[in-house]
């Protein structure tokens, strides 16, 4: 069995960015490699002058999850990019920025964190997902 | 309890999935193989978790319990 996990990150929402992470990070634990594709609001959360800004919840949060995810962050709750960092160091996690959202968004590879290790096409994406499951947020 | 040889406590109060299996990554890969390190954690999930890691890693779960709210953990490095 193929035991790497490909995450494509389509969303740019601090909660589905989180949920991302956890993913990554658990994996990461498990000794299980991680590939991530970033697309679209997802890759502009990525944007070295971005990435640690508010990006917001996904619409259904309301206001009630607004506060259940500040009062988490106000009790120490890692972040996504903390999580995220935190599960590189400790594992095998490879970070792609899609290059066609790259180029929808005008980016290039200078204008992101150095956590993202390269841009790739989508089917670059598949061959090196090989046999593991692919997951998308 | 008294007579296990631990190398290691990492101390994960507090902090939530899945940054308890996240710290014992870390901190196993400290000591030499054969040696344990415990980790003290709060998250409840963690029972679980520590169980599918071990079986993942090929690190041993060798002593777990749960006092007051709290999960302890004895791994020992494969």
């Amino acid at each position: 069995m193929d035991e790497t996990i490909s995450i494509v990150l389509f969303s740019g929402t601090d909660d589905k960015l989180q949920a991302a992470a956890v993913l990554a990070a658990g994996a990461a634990a498990l000794g299980r490699p991680v590939k991530f594709f970033l697309q679209y609001w997802a890759l502009a959360a990525f944007r070295a002058d971005q990435i640690t800004a508010d990006h917001g919840l996904a619409p259904e949060a309301g206001a009630a999850g607004r506060a259940a995810v500040d009062a988490a962050a106000k009790a120490g709750h890692a972040g996504w990019v903390a999580t995220l960092r935190a599960a590189k160091e400790l594992g095998e996690v490879d970070i792609q920025a899609c290059s066609a959202s790259m180029d929808i968004l005008k980016l290039k590879q200078s204008d992101l964190d150095p956590m993202v290790d390269g841009v790739e096409g989508v089917a670059a994406f598949y061959i090196n997902a090989g046999e593991g499951q692919i997951v998308f947020i | 309890m008294g007579n296990l040889d631990i190398k290691l406590r990492v101390d994960a109060s507090g902090l939530s999935c899945p940054l308890p299996i996240l710290k014992a990554t870390q901190g196993i890969k400290t000591v030499a193989s054969g040696d344990l390190i415990e980790v003290i954690a709060t998250d409840p999930g963690s029972v679980k978790d520590f169980d599918a890691w071990a079986k993942a890693t090929g690190n041993a779960l060798v002593e777990q319990d749960a006092t007051g709210g709290k999960f302890r953990f004895v791994l020992r490095r494969k």
